[in-house]
């Protein structure tokens, strides 16, 4: 029942976020934090029992985004630039690699007196205002209207600048794939970023992602924003739990729902390359962010100082002409 | 004479100021690109923050404003004072185009930062890629400009 419905109200606002994204062409700005607009999914972390169904599903219905690099790769100049290749290792599932945009947590913790063994579906966290697509220097990833935020294969050079900024260093990196193969490749690019896409192309059609279709446990709801966080913060107070993803980095889109805090959850799952953290994380645009208000200042004390300087000659040439009479 | 002088003193002090602005916006604005640990230049003792991101994001935020005053500055100052001093010359009119252009271009990428902006894809695309193709065009007529010996105001 709790399917049925969440199904129903994702459809309606799935429908709604495709219309949004198929006149996004158009240069305008978008109420982004309209709460409406951005699906938002819920993952109870409860309900999982790490039968990893989501991250095969993840696997069979994103096979054609995965890359196709081509061998022997390109030699790249200077040698510190380092190769990533993960098309000879395909199968690894227990971390993030352009090959596995979701994997399986785990984590051991003792709560209020009791032994919480937890199972974690990772992935990318999709954020309000995500670093990775703000901060990429072509334009290569992007935020759509519904809050999904994607890599776009056939323009990322593979920098890697998104996984620089992200505070969960997310994106993984394919050497021998993409647009760098056809400019500089020596000298210029490493391949292409990859990461989940909360499967933009379905959810387009109205459809679920792979993830969230595919879970029998329910684990994943998917729906607007605000409804999703309202929903959280109702369970949350139900079980005595706690959120992770409403406020890190200034809002995802992904929201966790644990019995057990997170702080502890942090310390006892595996950390490193593919397998992210689950600290708080600061909002990281906030500091430039929050000098975009002294830029609208900046012209205007210009011009003042201007205005001053000529209002002072004005004055002096006035005295002179004064004395003279 | 004096205050000829002063005032002299004060445009070369203006000048050095726009050419300060202008270089370290330039080296933060590449510095958005992942190219700068790639080929050492952040390995060199003391530029280990051109590999920072957030840092040389900042610093690009912080010599903005200063560039938008100067500009403010210089626009006004013109204006109000055109019937006193020289008229900006042909290269002194193809520079100003640009620096406003590179202020426009920046402006709205700014704007795309915020939170609550979402533009679309192939903007976003064009204003990174006109920004960066409006700085290299400034620095290529900068240059071509010292070599000439063309000034900004005749």
């Amino acid at each position: 029942m709790e399917k049925q419905l969440s199904r129903r109200s994702f459809l309606k606002s799935g429908l709604a976020a495709a219309c949004a994204v198929s006149a996004s062409s158009l240069p305008r700005p978008a109420a982004a934090r309209n709460e409406t607009s951005q699906l938002a999914t819920l993952i109870d972390i409860r309900k999982c029992i790490g039968c990893e169904a989501c991250v095969e599903a993840c696997r069979e219905s994103n096979y054609d985004k995965f890359p196709k690099p081509e061998k022997p790769f390109p030699k790249m100049y200077p040698d510190r630039v380092p190769v990533m290749d993960w098309s000879d290792k395909q199968d690894v599932r227990d971390r993030l690699t352009p090959y596995n945009w979701l994997y399986i947590q785990y984590a051991e913790a003792e709560h209020k007196g009791e032994t919480f063994y937890l199972t974690i579906p990772r992935r990318c966290m999709h954020c309000v205002n995500p670093p990775c697509v703000k901060l990429c220097p072509w334009g290569a990833a992007r935020r759509l209207e519904n809050g999904i935020s994607r890599i776009d294969s056939d323009l990322c050079l593979g920098g890697s600048k998104c996984k620089t900024v992200c505070p969960w260093k997310i994106p993984e990196r394919q050497t021998g794939v993409g647009l760098y193969l056809d400019i500089l490749p020596a000298f210029a690019g490493n391949g292409v970023m990859y990461k989940c896409d909360r499967c933009y192309n379905l959810v387009a059609k109205g459809e679920l992602p792979a993830c969230i279709e595919a879970c029998p446990e329910d684990v994943q709801k998917i729906g607007p924003r605000d409804e999703i966080i309202r929903e959280a913060k109702k369970i949350a107070q139900e079980i005595d739990g706690y959120i992770y993803g409403e406020t890190e980095n200034g809002g995802t889109n992904t929201i966790y729902i644990s019995p057990v805090p997170f702080e502890k959850l942090n310390q006892s799952i595996e950390k490193g390359p593919g397998k992210p953290h689950l600290a708080p994380a600061e909002d990281s645009m906030e500091d430039g962010n929050n000098l975009a208000a002294a830029m609208l200042i900046a012209p205007v004390a210009g011009i003042a100082a201007a205005a001053g300087k000529f209002y002072k000659m004005t004055q002096s040439e006035n005295q002179k002409g004064g004395d003279r009479e | 004479m004096n205050n000829a002088g002063n005032e002299a003193k004060k445009r070369s002090a203006g000048r050095y100021l726009y050419l300060l602005v202008v270089f370290f916006l330039t080296l933060t604005g590449f510095a958005q690109m992942p190219i700068f640990k790639r080929y050492y230049i952040a390995d060199i003792p003391g530029l280990g923050w051109l590999a920072q991101f957030y840092v040389t994001h900042y610093m690009h935020y912080l010599f903005a404003i200063v560039l938008l005053a100067i500009a403010g500055y210089w626009i006004a100052d013109y204006w109000l004072t055109k019937n006193r001093r020289g008229r900006l010359t042909v290269s002194g009119y193809v520079r100003a185009s640009i620096v406003f252009a590179i202020i426009v271009t920046g402006a709205l990428l700014v704007i795309r930062n915020l939170p609550d902006v979402v533009l679309s894809p192939n903007l976003i695309i064009f204003l990174d890629v006109a920004h960066l193709g409006l700085a290299v065009t400034l620095l290529a007529a900068g240059a071509i400009c010292l070599i000439l010996k063309k000034p900004w105001v005749l």
